[in-house]
């Protein structure tokens, strides 16, 4: 039976890729070789996954240098000269070996303000979402987004700046941003105008490139710029 | 002093996506303003020599016919034509509701720009 | 990076596109049969559309440059704080100072 030599990372940041043979098979994801190598070659190996069908985003990692959901990835698609690397997803902390610490990740979300903050009350009557209007297209477009990190992990400006609050975040923050039922456009501009926010995007559309829902961070980012350089030009910003 | 590149920095590789079409042109985009940055104190400290009078700046002209010299000029011409042109796919991403065709704009960039220079070259020679 | 400086950088670049694109012309035809001082000084001597062209291309490019190197220090090297504010600003001065006197050489010598 043919065999993978998958290189897996073992550690924290200062650990190294591990070797491990796994047999190959006709119908078999990245998720798994990682589940037979944690069952049959070594129970130490620590990593994550939940729905392994493509829906919630857990199993992220990154494959052959490049941040996946190996659930979804086919290792016919990925494997090269009988060969396979998986380490855990860049730019986050990790924790041990495939497993990465997700909190600067969701500390940004919170940070770019990409929360509702409604004018109504459980007594009052329910606000219809015309979803045809310009602004409600643009809101669907990006909202699909289930905080996978995985356009945070491919994005180089996140990694050559801390304090940026990524592609993910953003997008979420163009998402309230364009829905007319929310109050908390002010802080939100000001959250994404601020050192960290919005301006650093280079467009390099790394993160659009690799969304498996196939969103345009990069988009979204460009959209929050012409809002907040209108709200600047009008003074509304500080 | 951060690391800048994965080859400097132990840990799981994951450059992947610099071979991507668009990442490569942000870097050229990036170099060629760098190259530029460097090259514009030079440019007006020679522009300067005009102070001393007409003979010291067309002795200074003089030494630029040195082919060397051509060619470097060349490869400014692609910096300034190549970042201009990728500037301007930026400034409409930015400001433009999003569009298809940049990998095409940015090939079509990097062709404009390789011509220019070229032409520069041949029509110094 | 943030709303500021990103506005000096895309407005400044916005400015610079016509005027890169024209110098990009002025090029080409100037060394159409090699350079001399006599052939681009007879065109910019006096002249008030050069001077006012360069120098506006002066402002508009120290401006650019000096964020421009900036987001580059900062992403690249680390740098960050009162050293990168100093830098970017001594950058962008240098160069205002440095292009404004060579604009001054070619148009009023």
């Amino acid at each position: 039976m043919a065999e993978i030599a998958v290189s897996l990372w073992r550690g924290k940041a200062d650990g190294s890729y591990q070797l491990y043979r796994v047999p190959q098979r006709d119908n078999q994801t990245v998720l798994d070789v990682v589940t037979w190598v944690q069952r049959n070659a070594d129970p130490t190996l620590a990593y994550r996954f939940a729905c392994r069908v493509g829906m919630c985003g857990s199993c992220a990692m990154t494959v052959n240098g490049r941040p996946r959901w190996t659930c979804r990835t086919h290792t016919s698609k990925v494997v090269r000269h009988g060969k396979l690397e998986i380490g855990p997803l860049a730019n986050l902390p990790i924790i041990k070996d495939l497993a990465c610490d997700l909190r600067p990740f969701f500390e940004k979300w919170q940070a770019a303000k990409g929360v509702f903050a409604p004018r109504l009350t459980r007594v009052d009557a329910i606000e219809e979402i015309v979803p045809t209007t310009a602004a409600r297209q643009a809101a669907d477009a990006a909202i699909e987004c289930i905080n996978c990190a995985v356009c945070y992990a491919a994005c180089d400006t996140v990694r050559w700046n801390p304090d940026y609050l990524g592609p993910a975040a953003l997008n979420r923050a163009w998402t309230l941003v364009n829905d007319e039922r929310d109050t908390g456009q002010q802080q939100r501009l000001q959250a994404v105008a601020a050192a960290g926010g919005c301006h650093i995007c280079h467009s390099h559309q790394s993160c659009q490139q690799h969304c498996p829902n196939a969103l345009n961070p990069t988009a979204s980012i460009a959209g929050l710029k012409r809002h907040t350089m209108a709200a600047y030009l009008k003074g509304e910003l500080e | 002093m951060r690391d800048l590149w994965e080859w400097q920095r132990r840990g799981p590789r994951a450059s992947g996506h610099r071979r991507d079409a668009l990442w490569l042109a942000a870097l050229v985009h990036r170099l060629s303003g760098l190259a530029l940055a460097a090259f514009l104190p030079l440019h007006f400290l020679a522009l300067a020599l005009a102070l001393k009078g007409e003979a010291a700046f067309d002795g200074f002209l003089r030494w630029t016919a040195n082919p060397l010299v051509k060619i470097a000029e060349m490869g400014l011409i692609f910096c300034l034509s190549v970042h201009v042109l990728g500037g301007i796919r930026i400034l409409l991403v930015e400001s433009l509701p999003w569009f298809q065709g940049q990998k095409q704009l940015m090939a079509g960039a990097l062709l404009t720009a390789s011509l220019l220079a070229l032409l520069f070259l041949v029509r110094a020679a | 990076m943030n709303v500021r400086l990103y506005l000096l950088q895309r407005g400044s670049a916005a400015v610079l596109l016509p005027l890169v694109l024209l110098h990009l012309g002025v090029i080409f035809y100037a060394s159409r049969r090699g350079l001399s001082a006599a052939d681009i000084l007879a065109r910019t001597r006096g002249s008030l559309f050069w001077g006012t062209f360069y120098a506006a291309f002066v402002i508009a490019a120290a401006t650019h440059a000096a964020i421009g190197v900036r987001v580059i220090a900062a992403e690249w090297t680390g740098l960050r704080g009162l050293a990168l504010e100093v830098g970017m600003w001594s950058f962008g001065l240098l160069l205002a100072a440095l292009g404004l006197i060579a604009v001054a050489a070619v148009v009023l010598a």
